[in-house]
């Protein structure tokens, strides 16, 4: 989203949803030419290649003129609509739409900067991770089992902008060892060796302390942090942790293990999400991709045996984090989408935390509803120093 | 360099008594065993084709005696001699040629296919000159591995004509590879004799062709070969690469069996009678007081039980089944 | 991380990645390093197309010249793979194959079944084909569905530089005989390859573009001539489903027949000549397994039934090109009883 030059006319662009997103369709207008426009009204769904989303309002004003019509292929930072408040005349709307198709069929687009990927050496291993923004608050993402930095596509760049558009924060989100682009050997698979490699990680990239926010085995990556270097830690946001309650779905992480085919694995994958339509051929492609990786197999067997208790064929939670968390005085919260058939909600509250239940989200509720998770992460962290 | 036959017959001053036993014994089993699949097939019992190596035992068991775990041989479709002498087990190549399912193929390769790679027995092979470009291969896995193993690839003078051949003695000179080739020139190609199909004189003449050595040996005469075949042998190991070895001899039964042989002389009453292998070995040894008669007498009638043995249980076994059709195209598919 | 290099590269370096993590893997062929014996500098070639540069200096004694003997050499890998080498043999083109077939199709492939399951024989072999280049009739060749015949050997044809690295990665480390078939003119193709290795197994056939109308099965290079028709037919409405083989031994037939049952309709664009090509095993195995499904009869774009000329106007016409599968899928689509 991005001010023009016209004093207050406002452009909607094409979000960049992921690293490798290059392009996007607006599959339905969840507003309508005239309408008022507040921040964090839902504006669009739009889908990629890869995955759909709702795309928010960060603007207030009047949804003035829609520019990119339902079914057609955007780049990414192209303009899709006009904001504007209700005085700004019909002219001058005109003349920002007229450059904005000009710039769309010139194929003039250009991205914005969206979150640039490096990786670091720590402790022996290549930890790869994508970052945004610049500010002293930082905010490192932890995803979990068999997942990588790019399930945080839709909270990296509203997070560093910050709850004022304002920036001040930088944001980063990590491949743990065995995952994404980072090294595959997980030495014995156990929460410790995760834990040391994202402080080694936060060491490389000189970060001293840092908000840590962990999704399911994540969420027992950063509580371990947390209880090994409270220091290092200003406050966590749990989602949907694993090791915080007994159930789980152990057929699910087995699977997909040893899911070998697209076939296999589009039933496992379907299970994350309460609406299955999220999973895309393209999804599919990408975990497959990654599961044939040399070390991922063995990777992601040691850390199912980390998972559950009796090993590989257990069918509960070994790790338990809630109890040895209680005594922290670090600011702690936990989200969970109420539909989640992989590590169910384990009750109203986890300790003596309150579980913010997100309705009709499944696992991967950071996913399935952004928005929510991110006003979550908002509230634990606080707005950045300064803005 | 091409060199004449050894003069008379060597003792082998180098074999034990032990050793002259095991020679006897391999040629004995061998004969025995090619006497016996010839009066069997004329029964009708036996299917397919068969390609008898009477006759030419002293080659096999002369070359083979200096191999061992680290060696390997291909061999061709004559090639039950070969697999006795480098070891594999009597009774399951001879229920192999009986197509059972305790065949050392299970059934499923015959006569000419005859295989067992855990003896570094490559198999008998349907195509002439089908063995030589193989033999580079375990002679260079031979050599890469570096703890002194040969390939010896056997094949006859058809084979000697074959392209693969040639190729195959070029590349290993080129290559600098531990591998013995032996042409077992038993006279004919089928029908057509080595005399007219092959341009030189002797196949051993090629050798120098392919800048190696090349040794003619009265391929009847176990001691010449035992002599001949421990040079190459020891030449390859020792790192000082290919030799070619020409066999001359002659086998005592047709091309395959039902081969009428019109095209043959009267050359194999003459070699049974004057030139024969086990004749001549037995000659050589109780002569010199090395071996007496009766050892030698106890040899055969122990191999003569083994094969009776053999010929009964590959009779009495099963044939595989259609569950056996399908597998083992692949190890994984 | 995943970078951008050419088909060529990603060949090049899943050779070393292995050769790296396994001794065994030795690599044979014609001037895979150039030089030998010769006044001048090894690996002065590192193969006729550069594909194999740079691994002779990087392990030493592993990466062998030969002579011109294909069947001596490529019987040699056969041989070593039964004796504890993974060996990959380079035959230069595919239309060689007739100096060296034998050793392939009636050693290698048949030891397993022969020797009643007792042999295994890992051996690879790497060969270029296809037209585009000017070549002529003997250089020219898409011979793999001769290869696809024989019980005992995998055929492999990768599309894309990603599927070359993964492909040929799995081609080594798999125990069975594999022809590795790389289409001389995707050498410079560039694609998104991870820098790790990593595997693609074969049987499973890469669905490029999914649509609902028509099922496009191609292999090899034909992969990129159909989804260049899928583009175009996309702006009519017509939505192809583009299917890439990968591997034509052993075939993802599953993938193929829901494809075609859900579409109705069949292309096959096979760049081999139409006799007994890969084209005709597909067409056979939709009308005989999804039958009820067809709408309408089942298209084949393929070369036409001659060798492969050597003038650029007349190569230009022999390759199946995306009007022609546009041309099929138009005939398919609009087909009536």
């Amino acid at each position: 989203m991005s001010g023009s030059e016209g004093s207050a006319i406002q452009t909607v662009t094409m979000p960049k949803w992921g690293l490798s997103m290059k392009s996007g369709k607006v599959v339905a207008w969840l507003v309508e030419e005239g309408e008022e426009i507040t921040p964090g009204m839902d504006l669009a769904d739009i889908e990629t290649e890869k995955i759909a989303g709702t795309l928010e309002s960060a603007q207030e004003g009047v949804l003035r003129r829609i520019i990119a019509r339902t079914g057609t292929d955007v780049p990414v930072s192209g303009v899709i609509a006009v904001v504007a408040p209700a005085g700004v005349p019909e002219a001058d709307i005109d003349a920002v739409v007229a450059k904005a198709q000009q710039d769309l069929a010139a194929g003039l687009v250009e991205e914005q900067a969206g979150p640039t990927q490096a990786s670091v050496q720590a402790g022996g291993r290549t930890i790869c991770y994508a970052t945004l923004g610049e500010g002293d608050q930082v905010i490192v993402l932890v995803h979990g089992y068999g997942g990588d930095k790019n399930s945080w596509l839709f909270l990296i760049e509203p997070l560093a902008a910050g709850p004022g558009g304002e920036g001040g924060r930088r944001v980063y989100a990590l491949d743990l060892p065995g995952h994404g682009e980072s090294s595959k050997d997980v030495g014995d698979g156990s929460l410790d060796v995760l834990a040391g490699a994202v402080l080694d990680a936060l060491d490389a990239l000189g970060i001293d302390a840092a908000h840590l926010v962990g999704h399911s085995l994540g969420g027992a990556v950063v509580s371990t942090i947390a209880l090994r270097a409270p220091s290092r830690v200003r406050s966590l946001t749990l989602v949907a942790p694993v090791g915080f309650g007994t159930d789980i779905d152990a057929d699910y992480l087995r699977g997909f293990a040893d899911a070998g085919s697209r076939r296999e694995l589009r039933p496992l994958l379907a299970r994350l999400f309460a609406d299955e339509e999220q999973v895309t051929r393209q999804l599919i492609d990408d975990v497959l991709k990654y599961k044939r990786l040399d070390g991922v197999d063995a990777a992601l067997h040691a850390l199912v045996a980390t998972v559950l208790i009796d090993g590989w064929a257990g069918s509960q939670q070994a790790i338990d984090i809630a109890g040895r968390l209680a005594g922290t005085d670090l600011p702690v919260a936990v989200v969970w989408g109420s539909a989640d058939r992989i590590v169910p909600v384990p009750g109203t509250t986890v300790g003596r935390w309150l579980v913010h239940l997100v309705e009709g989200s499944g696992h991967m509720v950071h996913m399935e509803s952004p928005h929510a998770v991110r006003d979550v992460i908002e509230e634990v962290v606080g707005p950045p120093a300064g803005s | 360099m091409t060199q004449a036959p050894p003069a008379g017959s060597r003792l082998g001053s180098e074999l034990d008594a032990e050793e002259l036993l095991t020679a006897y014994r391999q040629m004995r089993t061998i004969r025995t065993f090619e006497d016996r699949v010839h009066d069997e097939f004329a029964t009708g019992d036996i299917p397919g084709f068969v390609h008898l190596y009477a006759g030419e035992e002293a080659s096999a068991v002369g070359v083979c005696m200096h191999l061992d775990d680290r060696d390997t041989i291909a061999s061709t479709h004559r090639g039950h001699g070969h697999c006795i002498a480098k070891g594999v087990d009597v009774k399951e190549m001879m229920a192999e040629i009986y197509g059972r399912a305790t065949g050392s193929c299970r059934g499923k390769g015959g006569s000419m296919h005859i295989a067992d790679l855990s003896k570094g027995m490559l198999g008998a092979n349907g195509i002439v000159g089908g063995g030589p470009p193989l033999i580079c291969g375990t002679a260079l896995a031979a050599k890469m591995a570096g703890r002194g193993g040969v390939g010896v690839a056997f094949f006859g003078d058809g084979a000697s004509n074959q392209g693969t051949t040639l190729e195959a003695l070029n590349l290993a000179a080129v290559w600098h590879l531990p591998a013995v080739f032996v042409a077992e020139n038993n006279g004919y190609a089928e029908t057509t004799s080595s005399t007219w199909s092959v341009a030189s004189d002797n196949i051993a003449d090629r050798a120098a062709a392919f800048g190696m050595p090349g040794v003619i040996v009265d391929g009847f005469d176990f001691f010449a070969v035992h002599e001949a075949a421990g040079e190459a042998v020891a030449r390859a190991r020792d790192g000082g690469g290919p030799t070619l070895i020409e066999m001359k001899f002659t086998r005592y039964y047709g091309h395959f069996e039902g081969d009428q042989q019109k095209y043959r002389g009267d050359e194999v009453n003459q070699a049974r009678q004057t030139l024969d292998c086990l004749l001549r070995f037995r000659a050589t040894v109780t002569d010199s007081g090395r071996l007496t008669p009766a050892q030698l007498d106890q040899v055969d009638t122990e191999v003569h039980r083994l094969i009776d043995d053999a010929v009964a249980e590959a009779k009495a076994a099963p044939k595989p089944t259609v569950a056996d059709l399908l597998t083992d195209v692949y190890i994984t598919y | 991380m995943a970078r951008t290099i050419t088909y060529r590269e990603a060949i090049n370096e899943a050779l070393a990645q292995e050769m790296a993590r396994d001794p065994r893997v030795v690599v044979m062929g014609e001037d895979n390093a150039g030089g030998e014996g010769s006044p001048g500098e090894m690996d002065a070639w590192g193969g006729v197309l550069g594909v194999t540069k740079g691994l002779y200096h990087q392990f030493p004694g592993r990466v062998l010249d030969t002579p011109i003997s294909e069947s001596a050499f490529v019987g040699a890998a056969v041989g070593a793979a039964t004796s504890g080498l993974r060996p990959v043999a380079e035959l230069m083109f595919i239309d060689f194959m007739g100096v060296c077939f034998d050793q392939i199709f009636n050693q290698a492939a048949k030891f397993r079944y022969m020797f009643g399951g007792k042999a295994v024989t890992p051996v690879v072999v790497r060969t270029m084909y296809g037209a585009g280049l000017r070549a002529a009739a003997q250089h020219s060749q898409c011979l793999y569905p001769i290869f696809t015949h024989i019980p005992g050997l995998k055929v492999v044809l990768p599309a894309t530089p990603y599927d070359a690295k993964g492909l040929l990665i799995s081609a080594i480390r798999d125990d069975d005989p594999v022809i590795f078939c790389e289409h001389k003119a995707l050498y410079d193709l560039a694609g998104e390859v991870p820098e790790e290795s990593y595997t693609v197994p074969f049987g499973e056939a890469d669905v490029v573009r999914e649509g609902g109308d028509v099922t496009v099965v191609a292999m090899g290079r034909m992969v990129h001539v159909a989804s260049e028709a899928a583009q175009t037919l996309a702006s009519s409405g017509i939505g192809c489903e583009v299917i890439d083989l990968r591997t034509t031994s052993p075939l993802d037939e599953d993938t193929v027949l829901e494809s075609v049952e859900k579409t109705g309709r069949l292309v096959v664009v096979d760049e081999a000549t139409p006799r007994c090509n890969i084209a005709t095993d597909i067409s056979a195995l939709a009308a005989q397994k999804a039958f009820g499904s067809l709408r309408a009869p089942i298209e084949m774009v393929t070369a036409p039934h001659t060798p492969v000329p050597f003038a650029d106007a007349l190569e230009d016409l022999y390759i199946p090109d995306a009007q022609r599968v546009v041309n099929a899928v138009k005939s398919v689509t609009g087909w009536q009883r």
